[in-house]
C-alpha cells in the first residue's frame, strides 16, 4: 500500500542513461504470455493500493501493482465490478499486469475489453518522465488517448503507475443454460442470439453443448430463459471462472496453446490435422483456443483464412522447445514471434512508435515482437 | 521540440495544376465561391479561406494527392462534413482542404457478424438507416447525426446521448484503413474483436486529423433493443437533480442516457420544441432500455429513486410518440438558447459528477460578473456539461469577453479533477486551455506520436496540440494561486 512512484522513476532514468534493459514484474502470474522477458528485472508489485474510489462516478483508480482480488473486493463492497472481467491467472495478478496484457474474460463481446474501461493512467516512459493521460471521467478527447494504446502494450511503452478505469454495478440475477451443439451449429446458434436483443453476457462452445449467460433484472432473465429454452446449468458461474481463468478440463493438457482471435460467425475452422476436441469456442465465436503441436506458420494460415488472426497463448513446454529448437524459428514458443506478423508499414509505424515512448529500447524489448 | 520551421510560402498557381492533373475535373474548388463554404467549421467564429479544396472519387486519387503535397511539403487539412464545434477542420492558410465527401457509400454491411465497413463521408445516422431492415443500429448519437460524417466521428472520437451506456466511437469502431501523408494504406483492427500490436486503432480516434486520413471504418452493429422508456423529473433544486443521478447509479442501473438541464436551457427548449417541459430549476431525462421485462423493472425503479430525491413532478412515456416528445426539448436545446442571444458559444468540459452543484454555482457567480447569461445542458450520466454563453458578437470585446469566461470554465473542469473537452475535440479552440491540462513533457510525448506518424508535422499542423511557446506565452497571462504554470520554460 504505497506511492513508488519516485524509487521507480530513479530507476528507469538511471537505465536510460545506462541503456539497460527492464524487465518489468508486477505478480508475475503472467510471465509465459508474450516473448520471453529480457532485462534486469524491475519488480513494480509493491507499488500498490486504491488511490480513489467513488462508486457513484463508477470509477477507480489504483496504482498498477494492487492485486486484482483487492480490487475485486473493493467494489462488491459496493456491488460494483470491473465490467470487462479480467483472468487473474494466478493468485497475484495485478491490475498493470492485466492492463498489460488487456486480458478480458468472458463478458468481453457484450460489454467490451480492459482498454474499452481505461479512463486515465500515470506512465513512466523509456527516458524516465513521469506524465499523466485522460483522467477520472467518462468522456475525455483532450490530447492523443495515450491511456487505451497503454493497454496491450506488454510494458513495452511505459511503465504503468497508476490507472483509472470505468466500473458498472453487478446485475440483480444471472443464469446460464446449455443447449446440445457440435461446433458448427454452435457457431450458427450462437450468433443467431447475438443479433437479438436478448441480455446475454457470455456465451461459449465445447464440441458438444452451447453455454449461454443471460443477466439482467429477475423477470428479464426468466423472460430470456424461455427465450433461449436451454437446458438450466445449475453451476454456471464455476464454469465460467473455471473457462476465464484457463482452469477447464479442456485447458490441462501440455501441447502450446493457441488463440485465433476471428470474425465471431466464421465458419468453423476443420482440418485433418486438428481433432475436434482440440478446439474451444469462447467470445461467442470471436475467440477460439486451439490445443495443438502445429507450427507458428501453419496455424497463422488457419486463422487467416478464418479471416483474423493467431497467437501462441501459452506454451506450457516452453523451456522444452527452447532447448530442442534454439533459433525459435518455425515452432511456437517464447523464443520465436508469438503474435501474428505485421503487415511491413504497420510494423514500420510500430518502431516509430516505440521509439516515441521508448528511445532508447529498455521497457521489456522484445516482450512483443522480437524487433520491438 | 522544433516549433519554428522555415516555410516558404507556397506558389498556389503551378501547385493547384499539378494537383488538377492527378484528379479529375469535378475535384478540385479554387475559386472564392467555391471555396467560401469551406472557410469554417462548425465553430464559426474561427475563419481561414482555403487556398484550395480537393475531393477526390477515388482512393487511388487521395493517394496521389498526399503524395504531391508530401513531395512538395504542403501541408493538409483532412474535411468530413466539417460539422466539429472545435475548428479541427478549419482551412489553414497554407494547406490543402481534402474532403471526404465523395467517399460516401457503405461497403459492405456483414449480417451475421453484424459490422458494416463504410467509406468516411457515409453520416452517422445513416449508417443506422442502411442497417435498419435487419433490427440493427450504430450506437453513438452525436446530436449532429444527420449530418457529420463516420470519418469525422472516428477523427473527433464523438459520444452523443447514449454514451453512459454504448460507449463512444471508439467503442464502436472495430477497424480503420487510413493513409499516411506519403499516401500508404495502413489498415487497424477489422472484423475481429482484438489484433496483434499496439492499439493504434484506439489511437487514432481523437487524433483530429493529426496522424493520418481515414478513408475506411468498420463499425459494430447492434441489435436494436426491445423497448425504450423515459423518466422525466423536475426539481426546484439543481442539487437534489444532482443527488438523483449519483442515486440512479448507486442503485444498479445504467441508463442509456441521463440527462440534465438548468432554468435556463429548460426556458429556451420550451419556448423552442414545446415539448411540454414543467417550469423547474433542473430537469432530468432518464432514459432505460433493453428488454420488455428489464425495462419495466428498471423504470421502477428510477420512479422510486426520482422520488426520494424530492422531484417536484415526475412523468414516464407511455409509448414511443411521448418518448420523441420528451427527447424533442433537450435535442434542440442549442438551436433553442440560440434563440435567446444574437450569438451563443458552446463550451464542453467533463467533471465528476459529484462536483456538479459547486461547478454550477461558479458559473452562475462568473455569469454575473461577466453580465453574459449561461444555459446548463449536461450529459449527467457521464460528467459531460456544455455551459451555452449568450453573447453578441456585434458588441465589441464581447465575443473576447466570452472566450476569456469560457477558458475559466475549462480551467475550472480541470482543477475539479475534469477535463477541456468531452467530446468535442481541442481544434484551434482549446489550444490555450491544453496548457492548463498538460505539463511539458507530456505535450512534448504527443509531439513524439504525432512525429512517429507524420515526421514532416504536414497532417493538420497546429492543431489539437498547444506548441510549448504558446504555453510559455499563456503562462505569462495566467498566473493562478501565485503559481506560473511551466515554470521551466524561458519565457519569450
Amino acid at each position: 500500500m504505497s506511492d513508488l512512484s519516485n524509487g521507480l522513476q530513479q530507476t528507469v532514468q538511471a537505465a536510460y542513461q545506462s541503456k539497460t534493459p527492464l524487465n518489468i514484474i508486477g505478480g508475475n502470474s503472467k510471465s509465459w504470455y508474450g516473448r520471453t522477458a529480457v532485462g534486469s528485472p524491475l519488480h513494480v508489485s509493491d507499488h500498490s493500493g486504491i488511490i480513489h474510489y467513488q462508486p457513484s462516478e463508477l470509477m477507480i483508480t489504483a496504482r498498477a501493482g494492487t492485486p486484482l482480488t483487492e480490487i475485486a473486493d473493493t467494489l462488491d463492497e459496493h456491488r460494483q465490478r470491473l465490467p470487462f472481467d479480467p483472468p487473474h491467472f494466478g493468485e497475484h495478478a495485478t491490475i498493470g499486469g492485466t492492463v498489460a496484457c488487456n486480458f478480458s474474460g468472458p463478458r468481453r463481446p457484450y460489454a467490451g475489453s480492459c482498454r474499452d474501461f481505461m479512463l486515465g493512467c500515470r506512465i513512466i516512459n523509456g527516458k524516465g518522465e513521469v506524465m499523466r493521460f485522460g483522467g477520472e471521467v467518462m468522456k475525455n478527447v483532450a490530447g492523443f488517448d495515450v491511456t487505451r494504446l497503454m493497454a496491450g502494450s506488454l510494458g513495452t511503452l511505459g511503465l504503468l503507475l497508476d490507472i483509472s478505469l470505468k466500473v458498472l454495478p453487478h446485475r440483480l440475477a444471472e443464469q446460464t443454460l446449455t443447449l446440445d451443439a457440435d461446433f458448427p451449429a454452435a457457431i450458427e446458434i450462437m450468433n443467431q442470439w447475438a443479433a437479438t436483443p436478448l441480455p446475454v453476457t457470455a456465451m461459449a462452445a465445447d464440441g458438444k453443448r452451447i453455454y449461454f449467460r443471460i443477466c439482467g433484472t429477475p423477470s428479464a432473465v426468466e423472460k430470456s430463459r424461455q427465450q433461449i429454452n436451454g437446458d438450466l446449468f445449475e453451476d454456471g458461474w464455476s464454469f465460467w471462472k473455471a473457462l476465464r481463468e484457463h482452469t477447464l478440463a479442456y485447458f490441462d493438457d501440455p501441447r502450446p496453446l493457441w488463440r485465433f482471435s476471428v470474425p465471431q460467425a466464421a465458419a468453423h475452422i476443420q482440418t485433418e490435422a486438428i481433432d475436434e476436441q482440440d478446439w474451444f469456442i469462447g467470445w461467442g465465436g470471436a475467440q477460439r483456443w486451439l490445443r495443438s503441436d502445429l507450427p507458428f506458420d501453419a496455424i497463422q494460415k488457419l486463422a487467416h483464412n478464418a479471416g483474423g488472426t493467431a497467437s501462441l497463448f501459452r506454451d506450457k513446454n516452453s523451456d522444452k522447445n527452447r532447448n530442442e529448437n534454439s533459433d525459435g524459428s518455425s515452432h511456437g514458443n517464447q523464443e520465436g514471434e508469438v503474435f501474428a506478423p505485421l503487415a511491413p508499414a504497420l510494423m514500420q509505424l510500430h518502431r516509430r512508435v516505440k521509439h516515441a515512448f521508448d528511445p532508447a529500447n529498455i521497457l521489456n524489448p522484445g516482450r512483443m515482437y522480437r524487433e520491438l | 521540440m522544433s516549433t519554428h520551421r522555415k516555410k516558404t510560402p507556397i506558389d498556389w498557381q503551378p501547385f493547384i495544376l499539378e494537383i488538377a492533373k492527378l484528379v479529375s475535373t469535378d475535384s478540385l474548388l479554387t475559386t472564392p465561391e467555391a471555396l467560401a463554404p469551406y472557410e469554417c467549421d462548425g465553430l464559426s467564429v474561427y475563419k481561414q479561406q482555403p487556398a484550395m479544396v480537393v475531393l477526390p472519387n477515388t482512393l487511388e486519387e487521395a493517394q496521389a494527392v498526399l503524395k504531391h503535397c508530401h513531395n512538395k511539403q504542403v501541408p493538409v487539412v483532412a474535411r468530413g462534413a466539417g460539422t466539429g464545434l472545435s475548428g479541427g477542420a478549419m482551412p489553414l492558410e497554407n494547406a490543402v482542404v481534402l474532403s471526404l465527401a465523395k467517399f460516401n457509400n457503405v461497403l459492405n454491411i456483414d449480417a451475421s457478424n453484424r459490422t458494416a465497413v463504410v467509406q468516411p463521408g457515409v453520416r452517422n445516422l445513416a449508417i443506422s438507416e442502411a442497417v435498419k431492415h435487419l433490427n440493427f443500429y450504430y450506437a453513438p448519437d452525436p446530436s449532429s447525426q444527420i449530418a457529420c460524417t463516420i470519418g469525422g466521428n472516428v477523427a473527433e472520437n464523438s459520444g452523443g446521448v447514449h454514451c453512459l451506456k454504448y460507449g463512444l466511437t471508439v467503442h464502436n469502431v472495430m477497424g480503420i484503413k487510413f493513409l499516411n501523408m506519403q499516401g500508404e494504406l495502413i489498415e487497424l483492427g477489422g472484423n475481429v474483436l482484438d489484433s496483434p500490436g499496439y492499439d493504434l486503432l484506439a489511437l487514432m480516434h481523437g487524433s483530429e486529423g493529426l496522424l493520418g486520413i481515414i478513408v475506411e471504418v468498420t463499425v459494430k452493429l447492434l441489435p436494436k433493443p426491445e423497448l425504450a422508456q423515459v423518466v422525466l423529473a423536475a426539481f426546484d433544486d439543481v442539487e437534489k437533480a444532482g443527488q438523483a443521478v449519483a442515486d440512479i447509479i448507486a442503485a444498479g442501473i445504467v441508463p442509456a442516457g441521463l440527462e440534465m438541464m438548468d432554468r435556463l436551457a429548460i426556458k429556451a427548449a420550451e419556448a423552442f420544441a414545446k415539448a411540454g417541459y414543467p417550469a423547474a430549476e433542473a430537469i432530468l431525462l432518464c432514459e432505460v432500455d433493453g428488454t420488455e421485462a428489464g425495462v419495466h423493472d428498471h423504470i421502477q425503479s428510477v420512479e422510486k429513486v426520482m422520488q426520494a430525491a424530492g422531484a417536484t413532478e415526475i412523468r414516464t412515456s407511455q409509448n414511443e410518440a411521448e418518448r420523441l416528445q420528451f427527447w424533442a426539448g433537450r435535442k434542440a436545446a442549442f438551436p433553442a438558447v440560440g434563440r435567446l442571444a444574437p450569438d451563443y458559444y458552446c463550451m464542453d468540459g467533463t467533471i465528476p459528477k459529484a462536483a456538479l452543484p459547486s461547478v454550477l454555482k461558479k458559473i452562475a457567480q462568473w455569469s454575473a460578473e461577466y453580465q453574459l447569461p449561461v444555459a446548463n445542458v449536461f450529459h449527467a450520466g457521464d460528467g459531460n456539461m456544455h455551459p451555452l454563453i449568450l453573447y453578441d458578437a456585434n458588441k465589441p470585446g464581447e465575443l473576447e469577453q466570452t472566450e476569456a469566461f469560457g477558458k475559466k470554465i475549462l480551467a475550472l473542469c480541470v482543477e475539479v479533477g475534469g477535463s477541456i473537452t468531452g467530446e468535442h475535440g481541442v481544434g484551434v479552440e482549446k489550444l490555450d486551455s491544453m496548457c492548463v491540462q498538460f505539463k511539458q513533457h507530456e505535450l512534448e510525448q504527443f509531439f513524439a506520436v504525432k512525429h512517429a506518424f507524420d515526421p514532416d508535422k504536414l497532417l493538420n499542423p497546429g492543431k489539437a496540440i498547444p506548441t510549448l511557446h504558446r504555453c510559455a506565452e499563456l503562462g505569462r497571462m495566467h498566473v493562478h494561486d501565485g503559481q506560473l504554470p511551466h515554470p521551466e520554460l524561458e519565457r519569450f
